[in-house]
């Protein structure tokens, strides 16, 4: 099989995965609550009036199916509700916080994944001596830690004992927002040369993109040392050394790059569960994006924003994992195409 | 056969009594079900006490002179003892992690098995039913359930458990496709056994041991997860000492000087959740020697 057959199949494949996820999110909006109306109307506070209204809107009243088709044909229309926290329409709130929420991921990948895979090839080049351990010891309290307390605890010893980088937001208060090109705010303040966004953007990223990232560090971490370990017991490790090649070109040419596959795969699925671990870390770091969005609308009863979120994060995580497939079969020649 | 047995066991304990950190581990998780347990007698004060001593409010604990006596990690924005508190919130988060993982370990042995088992469209039926289970960030997926069956502990604990039996039944099906094809279950089969025997009698009780190992891990992301529920106002309601609760109550403090509120019950959710990564290592090395990292 060709390499763009492959791609067109995964692709079209990719159709009954997003039909099963509206459907999950189907259940748990309309078949799960005890009435969904007064979910959506944020709660059994609302007005009969209200609670009325939006069973009309949404059809409660017809049959399942019909409900779910009326469903699906508001989502193919990129129509998410209302939010009712924010009187303006979910997709409208979700497209202006994104840019911040994925200015935030990317950074946290460019600080954990090159932090991981370094770590991980330390520890398994000086297999148990301190330095593993150290780094061992990093990497089991990064998944044993829980992010939030991991926040709290930088933002104290770094942003209030220890004034030296900022405790919240995206921009030192005063500071107007770089022209909007991207939304990126490190990118809109190159692309428009300024230079008191860009240094403001940069430090205000440090203490966030660590936290949500030092998780997926850890991980790579372990990962890397692991595929690292037992790829130098491999024999064409073994030959290279036989045919007297320095240790760092052994490392470096033969066991690093057979040892990375399986990290990348994993980097590439550790962005999806970045975005969760947003909700968090933004709350925490009064970050202005999609997750601090998502966490004031579980807490203020706001249904259909909670639903759009997730439907968002879903779709992204599903695209992500097509991505890191595709890219593997392209990295990896072994393998098999398709294959089943 | 009941000697055979028993040298197999002793090995087994010999090989775990030679993995450090798994006992370090275990020694953690006793450490912690003891004080669960016996809360009442070890706390030294009353954790969630009525009316609260306001002007107990946010003292220091040991390392300062303006701490109270008896109150060795210092009080919350309520004056209750944190000491205390994380004592009786050990009692919460063991429980939680447990039923949570009970819970997904029911489904996901229900669901792995039916689907090993029987194969064939069941098989596909239910494994595609579980990659778009996979979909969905872990956390993500039992905030919005719990966001829509409504906040509690109780509601927490069977949203993780939802969550995490997709998992469960995938490592199950892995397990029993791989005993369906041994001897013992064919000779059943060739005398007749009915279908239900098989599986009760025969392959549930020989595939457990990866449930046992990635059910200890799973416990561990279980007690993140309900913290975080807990963090974010959907667990543990007030006044509940949970230790998610108890962070999230005291987060504003952190930035006025009080950092010992918020840092003692992360601390306490880091060594619970430690303690179990280590023993489910520990024993995943032990009873499966071919993943050994």
């Amino acid at each position: 099989m060709k390499t763009w057959e492959y791609i067109v199949r995964r692709l079209l494949l990719l159709i009954p995965v997003l039909i099963g996820v509206t459907i999950i999110t189907f259940v748990i909006s309309h078949v799960i609550p005890a009435d969904p109306a007064i979910a959506f109307a944020g709660g059994p506070k609302a007005q009969p009036e209200t609670i009325e209204r939006i069973r009309e809107e949404l059809h409660l009243n017809e049959p399942l199916l019909v409900q779910y088709f009326y469903y699906l044909n508001d989502l193919l229309h990129l129509n998410f509700g209302k939010s009712y926290l924010e009187s303006r329409p979910v997709l409208e709130s979700i497209t202006q916080y994104f840019p911040a929420t994925f200015e935030l991921t990317i950074f946290a990948m460019l600080i954990s994944v090159p932090l991981g895979i370094l770590g991980g090839i330390i520890s398994a080049i000086r297999r148990n001596k301190l330095s593993d351990h150290i780094t061992r010891i990093i990497a089991i309290l990064g998944y044993s830690m829980p992010i939030f307390w991991l926040a709290l605890m930088l933002q104290y010893l770094l942003a209030y004992q220890f004034p030296i980088l900022p405790l919240e937001g995206r921009l030192s208060i005063g500071l107007i927002a770089p022209q909007s090109i991207t939304g990126l705010y490190v990118i809109d303040s190159i692309l428009t040369g300024n230079i008191n966004t860009l240094s403001a953007s940069l430090y205000h990223l440090i203490l966030p993109s660590f936290t949500l990232g030092f998780a997926t560090m850890a991980l790579l971490l372990r990962m890397t040392r692991s595929s690292m370990l037992e790829v130098m017991g491999m024999d064409y490790v073994r030959t290279a050394r036989a045919k007297g090649l320095s240790e760092r070109v052994v490392i470096m040419k033969h066991a690093l790059r057979n040892a990375l596959i399986p990290t990348i795969t994993v980097s590439g699925l550790q962005f999806g569960a970045l975005l969760g671990g947003a909700v968090l870390t933004e709350s925490i770091f009064n970050w202005p994006g999609m997750g601090r969005f998502a966490a004031n609308a579980v807490m203020g009863l706001d249904f259909n924003s909670v639903m759009g979120f997730t439907i968002i994060v879903a779709i992204i995580y599903v695209i992500a994992n097509l991505i890191v497939d595709l890219l593997y079969a392209v990295i990896d020649p072994r393998v098999k195409l398709g294959g089943e | 056969m009941i000697r055979e047995r028993e040298t197999k066991t002793q090995e087994l304990i010999r090989r775990f009594k030679y993995n450090k950190s798994a006992v370090f581990g275990l020694i953690l998780i006793l450490f912690l079900v003891f004080i669960a347990i016996f809360a009442d007698f070890i706390a030294p004060n009353d954790p969630t006490p009525s009316p609260p001593e306001l002007e107990n409010s946010l003292k220091p604990g040991f390392w300062s002179n303006e701490g109270l006596e008896g109150y060795p990690l210092g009080t919350d924005m309520l004056g209750r003892c944190i000491l205390s508190r994380i004592i009786f919130g050990a009692r919460i988060s063991l429980t939680v992690g447990f039923i949570a993982v009970g819970i997904a370990s029911i489904l996901g042995i229900i669901i792995g098995v039916t689907a090993g088992y029987f194969g064939k469209w069941i098989d596909s039926l239910l494994m595609r039913i579980v990659d778009i289970i996979f979909s969905f960030p872990a956390l993500l997926l039992a905030i919005v359930i719990v966001a829509t069956i409504g906040q509690g502990l109780d509601k927490a604990m069977i949203a993780i458990g939802i969550v995490y039996s997709p998992q469960m039944a995938r490592i199950m099906r892995g397990s029993v496709l791989y005993i369906k094809e041994m001897e013992y279950i064919e000779a059943q089969k060739a005398i007749g056994s009915k279908n239900l025997r098989i599986i009760f009698r025969h392959v549930i009780p020989n595939s457990l041991a990866p449930v046992i190992v990635y059910g200890t891990l799973m416990m561990a992301s279980a007690i993140l997860d309900a913290a975080a529920l807990g963090f974010l106002g959907l667990g543990a309601q007030p006044p509940t000492p949970e230790w998610g609760a108890m962070l999230s109550e005291s987060r504003l403090y952190i930035v006025s000087g009080a950092w010992w509120a918020a840092t003692f019950p992360g601390i306490a959710i880091i060594l619970a959740v430690l303690g179990l990564n280590l023993l489910g290592d520990g024993l995943r090395d032990i009873l499966d020697p071919r993943l050994k990292t």
